[in-house]
């Protein structure tokens, strides 16, 4: 098997960096592990001590508030200590590099680190050189990946849909700067879903995405037509008035998912969206907030993957 | 490997029924431990006739060897469908050795509220206590070799048996 930086010498998840290449059964496994963390969060004590005396620290050199706040609730829910970190604002601003930084914070015994960066393998360059003993969660690196959103999103249409295997998933909008959608694609075509649509503009579209495995469509009606799962992607504010798009108006009309729209999908349809979302500019209200929609558990689900995850990383020495 | 020295898990079962059934009330809750702990439990409750809903723990989140061995890929969710505050609990598992699956048990258990009383049935005891554990209702003691793991099995009809493995390696 070729060298996956993310697997130890046994074969088992030592850094989680993309979904790309890993193993099913380790994808698998993951969400398995995260079906019973969900009963967890909904118990009169919300905790369980497996991180007792780890210490997890929230390394965001990009700002996020959702990721950042689900990271820190999965790990006190495992009884870890936190440690926020907007390292935007403070080391690098001064000039430290990024390995300095995790040197330094190595130095005061972490035992994992959660790392959001504007650079595409940020995580992957910490993940080599921190101490064998220390385990690397990428959350979200340029337009690379976003492999705990790819879980959590996985997790959630197995919650729903029971079962991959016969499934139609279309991701709509702005896949080309979207790392939350190749972290999605890597985790549906792992996991043998037979048919990924991605829909959108030419202009947002990657020129080669076809090369994922996926089924690309231009127009919005043909590419909804008899999904199970309706995933739309945020269409990112500094997008909207660029060359890329005439306006966030004509991107609503020709791709925001309208009560219309969705009911091409078929009846049992779900619709999901990572958030936060953009009203009126992917999605309309009625369906954001309608019978279909499960944006919200994804929210619940995305906190019981990342327990699964960082408790599964803590296990593998 | 050797099973003859094993007793028969139905007759076991039969008599351990019969140990609790003056003890076990209609506000008695029973809760299987993972995995052979809940085949039992779910006999048991119907060997009773009690009311209250089966529960399940599985003690993967709890466990002491964490930091030596990792967490279990085969961890099921817990599901105790009554309120633990101020419950009767009966906890049930197969066989009781080290004490530590139990003292991981009630950990958990106290993490869904605080029971009036919990006691402990096990089908079999094989000795051997690392914490001061005991069970308050017990099919049989029994001696194997500490290299010898016994395991309950379940056939396709539901019938239970035991067998003695070889210890897997830990790791």
């Amino acid at each position: 098997m070729a060298y996956n930086p993310q697997l130890n010498a046994n074969g088992e998840l030592q850094h989680l960096l993309t979904i790309e290449g890993l193993p099913r059964d380790i994808v698998l496994g993951i969400l398995d592990t995260a079906r019973s963390f969900l009963t967890v969060g909904e118990r009169e004590i919300k905790k369980v001590p497996l991180l007792r005396g780890k210490s997890v620290f929230n390394l965001f050199f990009e700002s996020s508030t959702r990721t950042r706040t689900t990271f820190e609730i999965a790990a006190k829910r495992l009884s870890a200590d936190v440690i926020n970190l907007n390292v935007g604002t403070s080391s690098q601003s001064k000039g430290e590099t990024l390995l300095d930084t995790v040197a330094n914070l190595s130095a005061m015994h972490a035992d994992m680190f959660v790392v959001r960066h504007s650079q595409s393998g940020a995580a992957h360059l910490i993940a080599r050189h921190v101490a064998p003993y220390i385990h690397v969660i990428n959350a979200g690196d340029g337009r690379h990946a976003h492999p705990t959103q790819g879980l959590l999103d996985v997790f959630t249409i197995r919650h729903y849909k029971k079962d991959f295997s016969g499934l139609r998933v279309a991701i709509v909008g702005d896949v080309l700067h979207s790392r939350v959608a190749r972290s999605q694609i890597h985790a549906l075509t792992t996991l043998g879903v037979p048919e990924v649509r991605v829909i959108g503009p030419r202009t947002l579209l990657p020129a080669n995405v076809s090369e994922l495995g996926v089924h690309v469509f231009h127009d919005m009606a043909q590419g909804l037509k008899d999904v199970d799962v309706v995933i739309m992607l945020r269409l990112q504010n500094e997008r909207m008035n660029g060359a890329l798009l005439p306006s966030a108006q004509e991107f609503f009309k020709n791709y925001g998912l309208t009560p219309e729209k969705l009911a091409l999908a078929r009846d049992d349809a779900i619709v999901m969206h990572p958030g936060p979302m953009n009203r009126g500019v992917e999605i309309e209200s009625s369906v954001a907030d309608g019978g279909q929609s499960v944006i919200l558990p994804q929210v619940t689900f995305g906190i019981a993957v990342r327990m699964a995850v960082m408790s599964i990383l803590a296990g593998n020495t | 490997m050797n099973t003859a020295t094993l007793p028969d898990a139905e007759e076991l079962l039969a008599a351990l029924a019969g140990r609790m059934r003056a003890e076990a009330g209609p506000d008695t809750a029973l809760i299987g431990i993972h995995t052979g702990g809940v085949w039992l439990a779910e006999r048991l409750h119907g060997l009773l006739g009690l009311v209250q809903p089966l529960g399940s723990i599985d003690v993967s989140f709890y466990r002491d060897d964490f930091g030596s061995r990792g967490l279990s890929p085969r961890v099921k969710p817990s599901d105790i469908p009554f309120d633990v505050e101020g419950a009767d609990v009966i906890l049930v598992d197969d066989v009781l050795y080290t004490g530590r699956t139990i003292r991981a048990a009630l950990n958990e258990l106290f993490d869904y509220g605080r029971p009036r009383r919990v006691r402990l049935a096990a089908l079999v005891d094989r000795g051997g206590r690392e914490l001061p554990i005991a069970a308050a209702f017990l099919g049989a003691e029994v001696s194997v070799p500490a290299d010898r793991q016994i395991e309950l099995k379940r056939s396709a009809e539901g019938r239970l048996s035991l067998a003695l493995n070889a210890m897997p390696v830990p790791g």
